[in-house]
Formats: structure tokens, C-alpha cells, sequence
């Protein structure tokens, strides 16, 4: 048997099975989000739901192409894909077409390539190589500045085009790297940033700063027969009352009106379904009339007026919950937690450090694109433009995926060859 | 630990999506809604409102088309106010202020900013109504009124206000709906139902089709149209004869109930209520606080009914017992009970039997009746409470049940209240206390619609048909059964014999009140009455002329017609409620008057002078 050949029977049939069940429910709602009454027999290109159909094909090829791909191909190759990357996200400054105010794009003949959604399989790539080698020891600080520089390269290229959005996923790295060792205190450190941030956005900098005094100095009273360092506790909570205010000053001075609005919107300080609360406003809306089962498929009202922008894209999933009620919209959720456990799942298995680390990436690209997304959608995020993975219409993230998750179904494939 | 991170968050972010999406689609019901005013453009068409036509197939009331200009907010693109403001004949201010009350009530709703144009308004807005985007016109039909009396039973339509919306989500702003009169009272029948189609909209508020493919849609169901009991003809003479005067005539056919005429004056033309004009002109009929155009004195009002009661209290003294036809009662001017002043009489022949008692009136007569009625029993609270009861048989002292929306009970006094009025038992009260309910100045009221009912309970010797005014719905042919019932009294029938028998002499006999009011070849029985009345004038209680009432029916034979008329300080019975009623009942019963002298002593006679003393701010003299 060749062992680069693997038979059919070695690849994970319940990824693929996911898979071609997202895209299939996605292409429906795509078909949905873009009817158009007058348009619907007529199979042009100008329907959105007929482009994406043979971007779905093209993609199946692609499919085809990687599984029959020898398996080191991606290890061997991976700096080469990350430089062709990165590369390609650094020609868009000259090149570039802008689409929506964000240059984001290459456009040959009719079709647009958006290069920063194929640039998270090679940094995944380039990051798995880099944490697999011998040398690379993650516990050093050294190494964890290098791979540090490895997933910011990309994200910092992406966020002038501008699409902070897509730069954002890149913090999804952040899980192979900590299964791979990195020191719990960054998560820590990460967790409290975050919830110092919202803290400090809700109830402000003053009470935040008062808070953290009256829990330090529980603290330091319940501790102080273990005679703690008085000098660590008021390091931590001045660090805190800092962060506090310049989190505050940053919001109020740095960050423009539209970032605040989208903030503000989703702590529930100011509702405004006019203007800038408009798309989560109509989304909420879309979902909320679902019900139980749903409008059924081209029913929903909210969706066939296209009341919600962006719908066939980053609210693609308003559709899923207008048009088929609270059974169908858990039902996606189950779909893509499934999908998510599944790549854990088969990553723990993997033998190899490289096919481990890669997997990890995957499920948390996957991931922070489903919770960002979906959390946008159901008005439980602010507005971050990043599309849901497989039903977002758009050639470039169907194939970023396609590849992403395909890459690793060949690595598991190949498991049984490692030995 | 490191393996399981991601995991957890995982299956935690999918917890809290579940929980969030259960939240929006299940628990918080809100968005429906939402969606509901977001996509959904609902066209209406208002079906044609139902003819109104009187007991003789005369059509009363039709329709008109009327337009209104309708704007939804937010759609509105700046336009030219002024040209607007020019095409539509109002002020600037007029239409701003319009604007902002429909904003205040819904951006997306569409609101009524200049209802009910006529056609030629409209000729002149709709070519130019292109250039004003948001705006639109509403067709709707406004009521064209085919004679210029019987707005009080009429009633009026106007636009529904928020709270007619709030309690009944049938109607959307903007709508009409019937206020007063039949047109209130029978709403559902003339109004139909209006036609739903609903389109689908974008979010650019264009209309992609229809919405589930016309699954909800209905189509209008075209108003009813009714008939009246109403006979036009009497109606109108009955407002001629009354113009001047305040007060009111309800005629009623005793076999049937049916409501042959009802004047309330002063009355107004129902056309006042109709179109632009309306609220302005409702206004000032609302703000006429002496005349009170508004005010249903035949519906509303409540009176003592005077001497016509003496009717009442014959019947129930035979009833109980007390009294036969044959004994005589003997007056002394007046009637000596033992109280500070005796109750007064007119000078009259002594003693009388009932026949005559009641022909001349004699007020010591219904008295003695009346006390032995009470006394009968072993107290006075027990012998007024058989008493009331029997007033209440022929629907007294409670809501008559006919078919218009206003109306009072009435007042038929209980024990209770002259228990609690005398503070019993600490103190004991006596029937003489009572005694002036002998001849319907107590404490009874009544409205001028109870007094032709128990009037046509007279007529029909025991039994009434409860008033109304539906004669047919047209295409159902029927009318509800509660109206086709009769409704017995707890007289006996032998003991009206002779009640009718004096109310016949009123007219025949030559010292009856009614003597001179006799019509040719008609038997008419009747009744005067004279009744008390006080204002105040400056915080004084002043007496002021008394009110002039009369009831009668006719035939004596098979009656036709029962009738009462009540006018205010009109002074003695005969004087204006006698003639009018006598003149009525000829019109109605022969289709032509021959008293022109009492025609014309009505129709040339005016109260206005006596109306304007109590505000004249003058001291005056009454009863002349």
C-alpha cells in the first residue's frame, strides 16, 4: 500500500459528513437570503445562490485535490505557503481592489480572491511547524515571541485594509498554544483584561478601581497570616485602577463614535434601532419571528424584504433563524459544536506534534468564527464583520475553509501511517 | 486540564447561544410583531357602509365618497410646503402640526394628516399628488344625508380615536366608525367588513408581492342596510312642530314597540356632522350649554311625569284591591293628610268615581287611592315596595332595553331610600310622607321614552313590546327576538277598562283637560300633565315655568299610535304637550291635519322668551 495514498476508509467520515451538511444547509439559506422573486428560474450568474453553488463544486474538487495531496506536502512546505501568504496580503496594498471601503481583494476576470481567508491555513500551517520542530520550546520566552511574531505578521497586515475583524480570528492561535504548554497566567492575564474592559465600559473606571481595592484588601485579610507581599497587591491594583482609566480615556478619546456605538449597543446602554443599531436591531428581529419551527423556507418576512444588511453573508444566520425557527437555528449551533469537538477530538489522537497543533488551530479558527459570528447575529457581540464558516456566501471563505478543515482530515487520514 | 479548555468553551459559548436563541424566538414575543409592522404593508378596502331607510322604504341615509389625505412619516421626502399648504386650503401651521401627530403616533404607520375631502378638494390635490412623496390618498365613504332631521337617532360617524383602537384592534387609525343613534348601535351591521390584502415588503418599503401569496387576504363584506321603525314624515313634522321649544315627542306603535318618531329639540341638521366641518361644528353643538343640542331629552332626560302617573296609580290601586270603578271619592279643593299644606286641587265637581276622577284630574282621588294602596299592607315599606314593583312591570325605574346607545333608568323610590332618607329605624316615616307619588310629583322620574311605554302598556291593556327602532335588517329579514315579545305588566287585564275609559273622557268629556283638543273621527285617549320644576339661578333654587307634558294613544279601538310629548316650561298639559300630540297622532293616523288652529298655535308660538329668563339675570314671573 502506498502509504501517501491512503484508502478512503482512513479519513474521518463524520468531518466530512459535517462538513457537506453545513455547506448544504448554508447553500439553502444562501438560496434564501438572495431570492428574488423575478430572478428566482433564471440560473445566471447574477444569482448569488448559483455562484456559490460552483464555488461548492470547485470546492469539491479542491477536496479531491488535497486529499490526494501527499501528507508531508503540508509540513514540508508550510514556510513557503505562510511567505506565498503573507506575500499576498502585502500585494494588496498596491494591487488591491477595494469592495465596501475595505481593500481586501484581488480581482482577476469577474471573480475576487479576499487573500486573508486562506492566509489562517498557512499561518495554522506555519505555527504547527514552527511549535512541532525539536528545537522550539514554548515554555521559553524567546520561542513564545517567535511564535508570537508568526500569527501577528498576518493579523497585522489585515487590520489596515481595514478588517479588523479577520484580524481578530488570529486570536484563536491563542488555543494550540496554550494546549501546547503556554504558561496558564496568560490566560489569566487575558481573561482579566477582558473582563476589567467590559467592567470598566459598564459601570466605569471609579468603581472598577474601588472594587479592586475592596477585593484586594479581603484578600490581603484573609492572607495575612502567610504574611503576603504588600508591595505585589498594590502593584496588581494600582495596574488594575491604571488599566481602568486608560481603557476609559482610550474609549472616550481614541476610539471613534461608530466603536463606541457598537459597544454601547451591545452592553445595552443605548438603543438606537434607527441608525447604528439598525443591523442587530433587524437581526434580533429576523430570529425573534422564527418561533419554534420557523417561517419556513422563503417565508420569512424580515429576510425576503432583506430588512437585514449583510444577510447573505456576516447575517446569513438571521435567515437560518427566521426561516427555521428555534429547532433549526440549534440545530446549525449543534452542527457546528459538533464539528469543533469532532477536530478536538481527532486532534488528541493525532501521534504527531505537527497534526495536533494544526487541529488545535482549526477548531479554534472555527470556533472564534462561530462565536463571533453568531454572537454578532443574536445581538450578544458588537458588530465585528467576520463570516460564518461553510454559510456565508463568498467564493474565498467557502475554499479558505474548504482547505483549512481538509487539510487536517488528510493529516488524521495519514495517522495510521505515522506509526 | 490544557486539553479540556477549549472543550469547555466550546460547549459553553453553545449553551449560551441555545439560551439566547430560546430567548429571542420563544420567550420574547415582541419581534413578531415587529416583523409584522417591518415587512407587511396592509392595504385595506373599506366596503360601501350600509343605507339607512325609514319604515316606509324612504331613503334617510347614503353615502358620499370622501377622500382622505393619508402620509407615512418616514417615507416623506421634503416637499414644497407651501404649494402643499395651498392645494389643501389650509394654514402651514395646520399642516405641521398634523405631521407631528402622525410622527408622534407611528413613522411607519400611515396617518390621516387632512381627512375627509370632498370630491372636488380632491380634484383639485389629485393630479399634483405625485410630487409629495409619502403622501397618499385614502378613499373612503363619508354618509350623505338625504333629509336635515333625526341626527339624535341617527347618530354621526367620525375617525376612531386611540382608545376606540385600543378596544377594538379592528379598527386602525384613521377608520370610521358610528357614534350615537343607529349608527352606533348598529356598527357591525352597516359597517361590513373591510377588505385585508397584504404585500411584502423590502426594506426599501417597495412592495415585492403578495404576502403568503393572499393566503390571509379577505375581501370586503359590504355593509348591511337597515330600516327604521322611524316614519320620516312624522318625524319631520314632529321637529317642525317643536322648533323653539325644548323637550321631545316619542311616538311607538303599542302592537309592535317599533318607534314611529322620536324628536329631542332642539335638534340639528345631521349634515352639520359630516366631512371637514364635523369637529368644529360638534364643538360648538357640544359647547351650547343652555340648549344643549347634544343632550337626548327623550332618551336622557328624567322628569316627573306629572298627572299622566294618576294612570298608573288607578291601575295599581284596582289591582290591590282598594279602589272599585263605582265608589266616589269627594275633594275638598284639596286633599288634607295631616302634613303642614294639604295637597292642593282645582276647582272640579265632588265627589268623583274613576272614570271622571281621572278626566278632571282630581289630585285628592289619586291620593286617597294611593294611601290605601300603601296602607294596604303592615307597613309602609312593604306597601311601597308592591307598589314599586308594579311601576317596574311596565318597565319603569331600569333601562328600557332598546336598541340606542344612550338612555337613563329612571327613578321608581324603594324603601331603601326612604329609609335611608328618614335615617330609619331611628325615625319612622308614614306613607302620607310619600303621598305627592300619588299624582307623579314624588320622587318617580321618567324619561319621555318610559312615559309612551307605559302609556302603550294602557293601550295594549296589560302588555308592551320593548321600544325599538330596527324595523329590518335588509338581506337577513329579521329583527332580534327580544323585540317581537311582549312583555306583561302585573295588572290585569279587566282592570284597564276603565283607565282607558277616562283617559277617553280627558278628550270627550266637556270638562276633560283635553276637550278642546279633540281630532274628527279619531277616539283619542289621553292623559295632561303639568309638572314642577326648579333651576338654580345663582346657587338659589328658583321654581321656573312648569314643564307641559301629555301622553295618549289612539285609536281607543286597535291602537296605532301611543305618543308622549314633554315641553319644557311649557306651562299646563294641554297647553303645548296636548296639541302637539293631538296633531301628531291626526298627521300619523290620517296623513293630513285638519286642526290648523293647533297646528298653527304650535308652529307660531315660541319659548325662547321663556328660556332666556333664568340667564336674563332679571327677576321674572312664572306661569303666565
Amino acid at each position: 500500500m502506498n502509504t501517501s495514498r491512503p484508502s478512503v476508509g482512513n479519513f474521518d467520515w463524520v468531518l466530512i459528513v459535517l462538513y457537506l451538511a453545513l455547506v448544504a444547509v448554508g447553500w439553502v439559506n444562501i438560496y434564501s437570503a438572495s431570492y428574488n422573486a423575478d430572478m428566482a428560474m433564471q440560473f445566471t450568474m447574477d444569482n448569488l445562490f448559483v455562484k456559490q453553488l460552483i464555488w461548492i463544486g470547485l470546492g469539491l474538487v479542491l477536496i479531491i485535490f488535497i486529499l490526494f495531496l501527499d501528507a508531508k506536502f503540508f509540513e514540508r512546505f508550510s514556510s513557503i505557503i505562510y511567505i506565498i501568504a503573507l506575500l499576498s496580503l502585502l500585494l494588496l496594498f498596491p494591487f488591491g481592489n477595494t469592495i465596501s471601503g475595505a481593500t481586501s481583494w484581488y480581482k482577476i476576470g469577474s471573480m475576487t480572491l479576499q487573500p486573508s481567508e486562506f492566509a489562517k491555513v498557512a499561518t495554522a500551517l506555519a505555527l504547527a511547524k514552527y511549535l512541532s520542530d525539536i528545537q522550539t520550546n514554548i515554555k521559553s520566552l524567546k520561542d513564545q515571541f517567535r511564535a508570537f511574531v508568526i500569527i501577528a505578521i498576518p493579523a497585522l497586515l489585515i487590520i489596515p485594509q481595514p478588517d479588523p475583524g479577520s484580524a481578530l480570528v488570529y486570536a484563536a492561535f491563542f488555543f494550540p498554544l496554550y494546549r501546547e504548554g503556554l504558561a496558564a497566567v496568560y490566560l489569566i492575564l487575558g481573561f482579566s483584561i477582558v473582563l476589567l474592559f467590559v467592567a470598566t465600559l459598564v459601570i466605569g473606571p471609579v468603581y472598577v478601581a474601588l472594587i479592586i481595592l475592596g477585593l484586594a484588601l479581603l484578600l490581603f485579610y484573609r492572607n495575612r497570616k502567610r504574611k503576603p507581599s504588600k508591595r505585589l497587591y498594590i502593584g496588581v491594583v494600582l495596574g488594575c485602577a491604571l488599566f481602568a482609566f486608560s481603557v476609559n480615556y482610550i474609549f472616550e478619546n481614541v476610539f471613534e463614535q461608530r466603536h463606541r456605538d457598537r459597544f454601547n449597543i451591545v452592553l445595552g446602554k443605548e438603543v438606537d434601532a434607527k441608525s447604528i443599531g439598525y443591523n442587530t436591531a433587524q437581526s434580533e428581529i429576523a430570529i425573534g419571528n422564527g418561533g419554534w419551527f420557523g417561517r419556513g423556507f422563503l417565508e420569512g418576512t424580515q429576510t425576503q424584504g432583506k430588512f437585514v444588511p449583510e444577510q447573505d453573508t456576516d447575517y446569513i444566520f438571521s435567515a437560518v433563524g427566521e426561516e427555521w425557527g428555534f429547532l433549526g437555528s440549534t440545530l446549525v449551533v449543534l452542527l457546528f459544536i459538533a464539528l469543533i469537538l469532532r477536530v478536538i477530538q481527532r486532534s488528541e489522537k493525532q501521534k504527531n506534534e505537527f497534526s495536533r497543533i494544526y487541529g488545535y488551530s482549526v477548531a479554534g479558527i472555527l470556533f472564534v468564527h462561530f462565536a463571533v459570528n453568531i454572537g454578532m447575529v443574536i445581538g450578544l457581540l458588537p458588530t465585528v464583520g467576520i463570516p460564518l464558516p461553510f454559510f456565508s456566501y463568498g467564493g474565498s471563505g467557502l475554499w479558505g475553509f474548504t482547505i483549512l478543515l481538509f487539510i487536517f482530515v488528510k493529516l488524521d487520514g495519514n495517522r495510521v501511517n505515522e506509526w | 486540564m490544557r486539553k479540556l479548555l477549549l472543550l469547555f468553551i466550546v460547549l459553553f459559548t453553545g449553551m449560551v447561544f441555545v439560551g439566547r436563541l430560546f430567548y429571542l424566538q420563544i420567550y420574547d414575543t415582541s419581534a413578531a410583531i415587529q416583523s409584522e409592522n417591518n415587512a407587511i404593508k396592509v392595504v385595506y378596502d373599506y366596503p360601501q357602509r350600509g343605507h339607512i331607510y325609514d319604515r316606509n322604504d324612504k331613503l334617510l341615509v347614503s353615502n358620499q365618497p370622501s377622500y382622505d389625505l393619508m402620509a407615512i412619516p418616514r417615507e416623506i421626502k421634503p416637499f414644497d410646503t407651501v404649494a402643499l399648504c395651498r392645494l389643501l386650503q389650509i394654514e402651514k401651521e395646520e399642516l405641521v402640526k398634523a405631521l407631528n401627530r402622525a410622527r408622534n403616533f407611528s413613522p411607519r404607520l400611515p396617518s390621516p394628516i387632512v381627512p375627509t375631502m370632498s370630491k372636488e378638494e380632491y380634484a383639485f390635490l389629485g393630479e399634483q399628488m405625485r410630487k409629495f412623496e409619502g403622501f397618499y390618498i385614502q378613499k373612503r365613504s363619508l354618509r350623505d344625508y338625504q333629509i336635515d332631521f333625526g341626527a339624535n337617532f341617527l347618530g354621526y360617524i367620525q375617525q376612531v380615536n386611540q382608545s376606540m383602537i385600543a378596544k377594538d384592534p379592528y379598527y386602525k387609525s384613521g377608520d370610521l366608525i358610528g357614534r350615537q343613534g343607529v349608527e352606533q348601535q348598529y356598527e357591525e351591521i352597516l359597517r361590513g367588513v373591510k377588505g385585508v390584502k397584504r404585500y411584502q415588503k423590502d426594506r426599501f418599503n417597495r412592495e415585492i408581492g403578495s404576502f403568503k401569496n393572499g393566503a390571509l387576504d379577505t375581501l370586503p363584506v359590504p355593509g348591511k342596510d337597515i330600516q327604521l321603525t322611524i316614519d320620516a314624515e312624522l318625524q319631520k313634522y314632529g321637529e317642525s312642530l317643536m322648533v323653539n321649544k325644548r323637550g321631545g315627542i316619542v311616538a311607538i306603535d303599542p302592537s309592535t314597540g317599533e318607534i314611529l318618531a322620536l324628536v329631542a329639540a332642539p335638534n340639528f341638521d345631521p349634515a352639520l356632522l359630516v366631512g371637514r366641518e364635523r369637529s368644529k361644528n360638534y364643538t360648538l353643538l357640544d359647547q351650547d350649554s343652555i340648549a344643549k343640542p347634544l343632550f337626548d331629552r327623550v332618551l336622557k332626560g328624567q322628569y316627573p311625569p306629572g298627572s299622566p302617573f294618576k294612570a298608573l296609580t288607578s291601575l295599581i290601586g284596582l289591582q290591590e284591591g282598594v279602589i272599585d270603578t263605582q265608589e266616589r271619592i269627594s275633594c275638598r279643593g284639596a286633599y288634607y293628610y295631616g302634613g303642614k299644606k294639604p295637597m292642593g286641587c282645582h276647582q272640579h265637581r265632588s265627589p268623583l268615581a274613576m272614570v271622571n276622577g281621572i278626566a278632571y284630574s282630581c289630585n285628592s282621588y289619586f291620593a286617597t287611592v294611593y294611601r290605601r294602596t300603601i296602607d294596604k299592607y303592615d307597613t309602609p315599606q312593604e306597601g311601597i315596595e308592591r307598589w314599586g314593583n308594579h311601576l317596574k312591570s311596565f318597565g319603569l325605574g331600569q333601562y328600557l332595553g332598546y336598541d340606542l346607545p344612550v338612555g337613563n333608568r329612571g327613578l321608581v323610590p324603594t324603601k331603601e331610600m326612604y329609609n335611608a332618607s328618614y335615617n330609619y329605624p331611628k325615625y319612622r316615616w308614614g306613607t302620607t310622607a310619600t303621598i305627592s307619588n300619588a299624582i307623579g310629583q314624588g320622587d318617580v322620574l321618567m324619561t319621555p321614552m318610559q312615559m309612551v311605554n307605559f302609556t302603550a302598556a294602557i293601550a295594549n291593556k296589560g302588555w308592551y313590546v320593548k321600544p325599538h327602532i330596527l324595523k329590518n335588517i335588509k338581506g337577513v329579514d329579521s329583527i332580534p327576538s327580544i323585540y317581537k315579545k311582549k312583555q306583561y305588566t302585573t295588572i290585569d287585564a279587566k282592570h284597564f277598562e276603565p283607565v282607558i275609559e277616562g283617559m277617553n273622557a280627558v278628550y270627550n268629556n266637556p270638562h276633560g283637560t283635553a276637550y278642546t283638543l279633540r281630532v274628527p273621527d279619531i277616539e283619542i285617549c289621553g292623559k295632561t300633565g303639568t309638572a314642577e320644576n326648579y333651576t338654580k339661578v345663582n346657587g338659589k333654587r328658583m321654581k321656573l315655568t312648569d314643564h307641559s307634558t301629555f301622553v295618549a294613544f289612539a285609536p281607543k279601538e286597535n291602537p296605532k299610535i301611543a305618543i308622549a310629548v314633554f315641553v319644557e316650561n311649557g306651562y299646563w298639559g294641554s297647553r303645548y304637550g296636548g296639541r302637539i300630540a293631538s296633531v301628531m297622532i291626526e298627521k300619523y293616523l290620517k296623513g293630513k291635519v285638519t286642526r290648523k288652529d293647533l297646528e298653527n298655535w304650535v308652529l307660531t308660538h315660541s319659548l325662547e322668551e321663556e328660556y332666556a329668563k333664568p340667564y336674563s339675570g332679571e327677576p321674572f314671573l312664572i306661569n303666565q
